[in-house]
């Protein structure tokens, strides 16, 4: 296939791509077409589509549509984002698969509705309290917007958690030409007879969902739980090994899932890190300098949690620029291993420009 | 020796239960059992979703058959997942007061709204039991519990006065001393279509029955006299505190899962 779509069409089509057959969801400006596609969509092709009161009733009805064998997910922006967060740890400590799309927008609070912006990186990573962690990928176009999301519900269903797709306002309403192929649908793991749903002996291993109605008696409980879902809130081992368990199972399997992009050259003065629609006026930029004869690379991130700390190790040298937009949230990942300059842009749907981006780098080279 | 009926249904490992001496949780295990033991119904088909707090304990973890305890407030939207994805399971929400009124509240309007085919029972303790007994949505007028040590001066809600007007199948209360009702109740609404709501009227024993200096079996007795069913409320003495008990509601309308299939059909 090869159409002309906007990145929120392209989610949703990786969506159904995917075999997602329950969507509920909240209108938020900038996300609101994934869910109008949904609404089209999933009635006539036999799945469920639910719009809800509310952000929370959204998340939890997808968890509640995940626990029950559906393919699940839910699309928000940066206000509807948050309500979600205790949600999205509901679904970490019950270890139930589900997507959730949050289209970027300018925050705090309300902020502007209408307009691109990276803040949510770390909520994104650390918005639920308690130790956790999740899968986050970030598409830098339409057409990866696609396959990205395709393949967070196949890491949803492979290490039942959520996982979470962070694009913006700009890669959402930008068109493009996208190309695609049919992709076979994931399919949930499901246990044929019961065995411990909440823990296997090697922590990158993770059994399959008990399915509901056929006797398992299973227990979901955000408490914490043995690993036949019995709630113990007393005992510090129990909850050590579950927390643990939950955090390797993404931690452990970090060089599987992490994916990203280096552009431009080898071995270089200056080195780009970023991830989202920045990258592509960063791309730009690097093709600028080195027509300048300045050696420069991108290091773009797909994955933006959890992190292959040893990539970024290899790949950063030279001057390191970090531009966001926002007031600098990647920069403290990269400030581990270098010192940092960071190129800060937010506000009124004014993008990043590369003359912006050059213009910093001369300035330090100069 | 004979067991009680009861204890094939639960979970015996998990017994003894951890609620308070005297808990009138205890009474509502007993009537839901009994309703599901008289109906011989299959407890494989049913999925238990419950919330936060001391009555989200009744089918997580004692009910011998899935279930899914959820965050605080969110029993029926998760129960809403799944009834949407597995319409074939009979899926039943027990939680509190506190959950379902108050934190809550808007998934409880919204599932009426929708007539979602639940069976939701509200045990309505008064306050929330769990985190010490602090005032809830329908904790009475004069009540002293921790965050009203002088008095609750705040207006309570009537549950089912709220969900009435709404688009629900059946709306019921009774209190812990009807148990013969509540049972009766409980099997009438377990496999109609919509949504269903049965409100338990169940003072908190360790934290409104004590307070008041009454035992649990005292607090029953009073309650035979205060319960009243709706019929006869007009009926009692003149500035006598009453419950109103019985049946606010019940009708057979297509509930979601119906409408939804109707809509899905409709546009294939």
């Amino acid at each position: 296939m090869r159409e002309f779509i906007s990145g929120n069409e392209a989610v949703a089509e990786g969506a159904l791509l995917a075999g997602c057959n329950f969507y509920a969801g909240y209108p938020i400006t900038p996300s609101s077409e994934i869910m109008h596609i949904m609404a089209r969509e999933l009635p006539r092709r036999g799945g469920n589509f639910i719009q809800t009161e509310d952000e929370l009733a959204a998340i939890n009805m997808a968890v509640g549509a995940s626990i029950a064998g559906a393919i699940a997910m839910t699309a928000t922006s940066g206000p509807g984002f948050s309500l979600m967060q205790e949600g999205i740890g509901y679904a970490i400590m019950t270890e139930v698969p589900v997507v959730v799309v949050n289209v970027m927008r300018v925050g705090p609070s309300t902020g502007q509705a209408t307009k691109p912006a990276q803040g949510d990186l770390m909520q994104a990573r650390w918005g639920r309290h308690g130790d956790q962690a999740l899968v986050i990928y970030a598409p830098s176009s339409p057409q990866e917007a696609l396959y990205i999301t395709y393949r967070a519900f196949e890491t949803a269903e492979w290490l039942r958690t959520p996982v979470i797709v962070l694009t913006d306002e700009f890669i959402a309403h930008g068109r493009e030409v996208v190309e695609y192929d049919d992709l076979k649908p994931v399919k949930r793991r499901l246990q044929t007879k019961p065995e411990p749903p909440f823990g296997s002996e090697d922590p990158t291993k993770v059994p399959p969902l008990p399915p509901l109605g056929e006797g398992f008696n299973v227990m979901f409980t955000g408490s914490t739980h043995d690993e036949w879902g019995y709630r113990d809130v007393h005992r510090q081992d129990v909850h050590f090994r579950l927390v643990k368990r939950i955090w390797d199972k993404i931690w452990m399997n970090c060089k599987d899932l992490f994916l990203y992009e280096v552009y431009g050259d080898e071995k270089a003065d200056v080195t780009f890190v970023c991830y989202g629609s920045v990258s592509r006026a960063v791309k730009s930029a690097v093709d600028m300098l080195r027509s300048r004869e300045v050696r420069a690379k991108l290091l773009r991130l797909i994955t933006v949690w959890p992190v292959d700390w040893d990539v970024l190790e290899k790949e950063i040298e030279g001057h390191v620029f970090v531009p966001e937009m926002s007031l600098g949230q990647l920069s403290f990942d990269i400030e581990r291993f270098s010192k940092v300059r960071k190129i800060n842009k937010v506000g009124g749907g004014v993008p990043i420009y590369p003359s912006e981006i050059v213009n910093a780098v001369m300035e330090v080279l100069r | 020796m004979s067991k009680h009926f009861a204890r094939k249904y639960l979970r015996e490992e998990v017994l003894p239960s951890t609620f308070c001496p005297g808990c009138f949780n205890g009474i509502v295990i007993n009537a839901f059992l009994k309703a599901v033991e008289e109906l011989n119904a299959n407890l494989r088909k049913v999925v238990f979703v419950s919330g936060i707090g001391c009555s989200s304990w009744i089918p997580s973890p004692h009910i011998k058959a899935d279930s899914i305890h959820t965050l605080h407030g969110r029993a029926i939207a998760v129960a809403t997942g799944v009834k949407i994805v597995r319409p074939d399971l009979n899926v039943v929400v027990i939680s509190g007061d506190g959950d379902l009124a108050s934190i809550g509240g808007n998934h409880l309007i919204h599932a009426a709204r929708r007539n979602m085919d639940l069976l939701v029972i509200m045990v309505n303790n008064l306050v929330y039991g769990m985190t010490r007994g602090q005032a809830s949505p329908t904790t009475p007028i004069g009540l002293r519990t921790t965050t009203t040590p002088y008095g609750n001066f705040e207006l309570p809600m009537d549950v089912c006065r709220i969900l009435e007007q709404t688009n629900a199948n059946y709306v019921a209360r009774w209190c812990i001393s009807n148990f013969f009702k509540l049972k009766d109740s409980i099997k009438e609404a377990f496999f109609m279509r919509g949504f269903r709501f049965i409100e338990v009227y169940a003072p908190c024993v360790t934290y409104v029955v004590r307070y008041e200096g009454k035992t649990a079996g005292e607090k029953i007795k009073e309650l035979f006299s205060t319960c009243i069913p709706r019929e006869l409320v007009d009926k009692a003495p003149q500035g006598k505190k009453v419950i109103e008990v019985g049946v606010f509601k019940k009708e057979d309308k297509p509930g979601y899962i119906e409408m939804y299939s109707d809509y899905r059909r409709s546009i294939a």
